[in-house]
């Protein structure tokens, strides 16, 4: 009986929290709507704003975001891993050292410090937003899985289980929750950090926002700048709902 | 040292710790029979745990051999030698995104049994350690009190069946009432399913209980005594054993004798309405149905009724019964409830054995 009450009761809690953002969502969209069709549009800002650029730079910016956060998990998530285990351990400090480099220099640094080197593009682009999101992932798979009882992996082990078989289903089913927190943060970080790739021609919302600011057109800037950041909302929102399917039953 | 066979045996095993000057086991030899409990007992920090640990090889021997079941297990494959080793430890262990049966299925699973099999002897261990499997089975670990974590702990130990089975001070971290039950029930499984037990514990009392043998460990797991706990607890075999069981020591040990094996004096049983024949032997009246009511004698004065044990309680049993009947006597009962003698305080405390025909002398005797 207070099993299901418990579970009724945390289900009717997120349904209250799961809806709240997207209606925002829509209240901000449909402001954005409503705003721009009162405006007297002239020939530049028609030209930005219209479905098929709109579209297309949207479309940019979440081929940017989606890219370099799948890079991120493809590298931070392993280094994790491995920087967990026993023997590799004693480096943790050293590779935080540099994580915390590539945190603590400001996005556009990073952007252009690369386009000087090595060029500019979206493979740049994407370099950069690399270097800067992949320490909370990073971080988070090492705390994820050094918060984890040690007695539990003792047990696996001491019943016989191999370590990889320990590591994929204890540890990381464990470490989920954190991780996920992690991936979070990077992905609303390279959300933002990608409306800065126009500055090396990889296009994105930032796009607009750079026209509307070097061309006085608000409505333009608007657009931009409201799109990233119910871009943002969304995904985070997104994740919110991963990490509550996600997470590992019995805890 | 032991007869039969030996099931584990480590033979001049050694741990050195790199960094450290003295080795956390050092030389150690110890035969383990098969289908005993042996208890590795001692106190904090004397290396029982890194014993244990070194038989299912979680920590490396540096030197020496572990044969299990005659086959040295510092060349085989440590994961598979651990499924043939059951583990059990302190903290239990469960991993709480698993189910009840997930849990107790992962090693058959990590065997390659099917489906079918693995449910079969998951339901099959949670009978055997008590749980209802219709009830139990789906349930989250952290919907399970203590006891009922442990005894999952022990059915996912026992899931392959393995010969042997190694607990890490298993009832460390539960409360004193569960424990003793938790104890009960390993006794009576061990009845049933004669594994060869190896059982870390600092709990004197839980050693002496539970314990076929006792490994008794100082500090750098030297073995101080490895014997029987009746032995141990009656013959020291020096002073670090001695202070170590402890001044309760003495009395523990009665838990081990059968009132059987000490000698009782002649009762006469008298009936109601008979009168006492035998002036120099004790005389228990007895009721109706059989019952003892009280002595008949003169010279007993039980308080409170008579104190009444059977011949298969331990002796420590017989002497709380007589405390508890402010009496210097018990009467003994055989295995159908009929009067076989009359243990007497003084015999225990001399520890007369059965047979012995000396009279057993009175409490103001001199030495």
């Amino acid at each position: 009986m207070t099993l299901t009450a418990q579970r009724e009761e945390s289900t009717r809690l997120s349904a209250l929290g799961v809806l709240t953002t997207p209606a925002l969502v829509v209240v901000a969209g449909a402001a954005l709507l409503a705003y721009l069709r009162g405006q007297p549009l002239d020939a530049i800002e028609r030209r930005s704003i219209n479905v098929q650029v709109v579209l297309a730079r949207l479309t940019e910016h979440l081929e940017l975001v989606g890219l370099s956060t799948l890079l991120v998990i493809a590298i931070a998530v392993p280094l994790g891993v491995l920087l967990t285990r026993p023997r590799l351990r004693r480096l943790i400090p050293a590779v935080l050292a540099v994580a915390n480099i590539g945190q603590a220099v400001p996005t556009i640094g990073v952007l252009v410090l690369l386009a000087v080197v090595v060029g500019i593009g979206t493979r740049e682009a994407l370099v950069a937003l690399v270097l800067c999101s992949a320490l909370p992932v990073l971080r988070n798979t090492m705390v994820g899985l050094q918060g984890i009882d040690r007695a539990l992996i003792d047990a696996g082990r001491g019943i016989g289980l191999s370590r990889a078989t320990v590591l994929l289903r204890v540890e990381l089913p464990l470490a989920v929750p954190v991780m996920l927190a992690g991936l979070r943060v990077a992905l609303i970080l390279n959300v933002g950090s990608a409306t800065l790739a126009t500055f090396t021609n990889a296009g994105g919302l930032g796009d607009l926002i750079n026209t509307g600011i070097v061309l006085n057109r608000t409505p333009i800037l608007l657009t931009g700048s409201v799109l990233t950041a119910l871009l943002a909302l969304t995904i985070d929102w997104l994740v919110s709902l991963a990490e509550h399917v996600l997470r590992p039953r019995g805890l | 040292m032991i007869s039969g066979d030996v099931m584990i045996r480590l033979d001049r095993v050694s741990k050195h710790y790199p960094g450290q000057p003295a080795p956390a086991v050092a030389e150690l030899s110890l035969d383990v029979p098969a289908g005993e409990i042996v208890v590795l007992l001692g106190p904090s920090g004397c290396g029982k745990t890194t014993t244990l640990r070194l038989i299912n090889r979680l920590i490396e021997p540096s030197a020496g051999r572990i044969l299990v079941d005659g086959e040295d297990v510092t060349r085989v494959d440590p994961d598979r030698l651990r499924r043939r080793i059951g583990y059990v430890i302190q903290q239990v262990g469960l991993f709480p995104h698993m189910t009840v049966a997930e849990n107790i299925g992962l090693v058959p699973r990590a065997l390659g049994w099917d489906r079918a099999r693995i449910r079969a002897r998951v339901d099959e261990l949670l009978d055997l350690v008590g749980l209802s499997p219709e009830t139990y089975r789906r349930r989250y670990p952290k919907h399970l009190s203590g006891g009922e974590q442990q005894r999952v702990g022990v059915a996912r130990a026992l899931a392959a069946d393995p010969p042997v089975m190694l607990m890490d001070e298993p009832f460390g971290a539960i409360d004193p009432i569960t424990r003793e039950r938790l104890q009960d029930e390993l006794l009576d499984l061990q009845a049933r399913i004669r594994k060869t037990i190896v059982l870390v514990t600092h709990d004197v009392a839980e050693a002496v209980k539970l314990g076929d043998r006792i490994a008794l460990f100082e500090p750098h797991a030297r073995l101080a005594q490895y014997d029987r706990p009746a032995a141990i607890l009656a013959e020291p075999a020096n002073d670090f054993v001695a202070s170590f069981v402890g001044s309760g020591a003495a009395l523990r040990g009665l838990r081990l004798e059968r009132v059987g094996a000490l000698a009782l004096e002649p009762v006469e049983v008298v009936r109601p309405g008979a009168a006492a024949v035998d002036r120099s032997a004790r005389a228990v009246l007895l009721d109706d149905a059989g019952r003892p009511v009280r002595w008949a004698s003169a010279g007993s004065r039980g308080a409170a009724g008579v104190a009444v044990v059977r011949t298969e309680d331990s002796v420590y049993d017989a002497l709380d019964a007589m405390v508890r009947a402010r009496d210097d006597a018990a009467l003994v009962l055989d295995a159908h409830g009929d009067p076989v003698g009359a243990l007497s305080w003084s015999t225990v405390v001399r520890r007369h054995p059965a047979g012995d025909s000396s009279p057993a002398p009175s409490f103001g005797d001199a030495r």
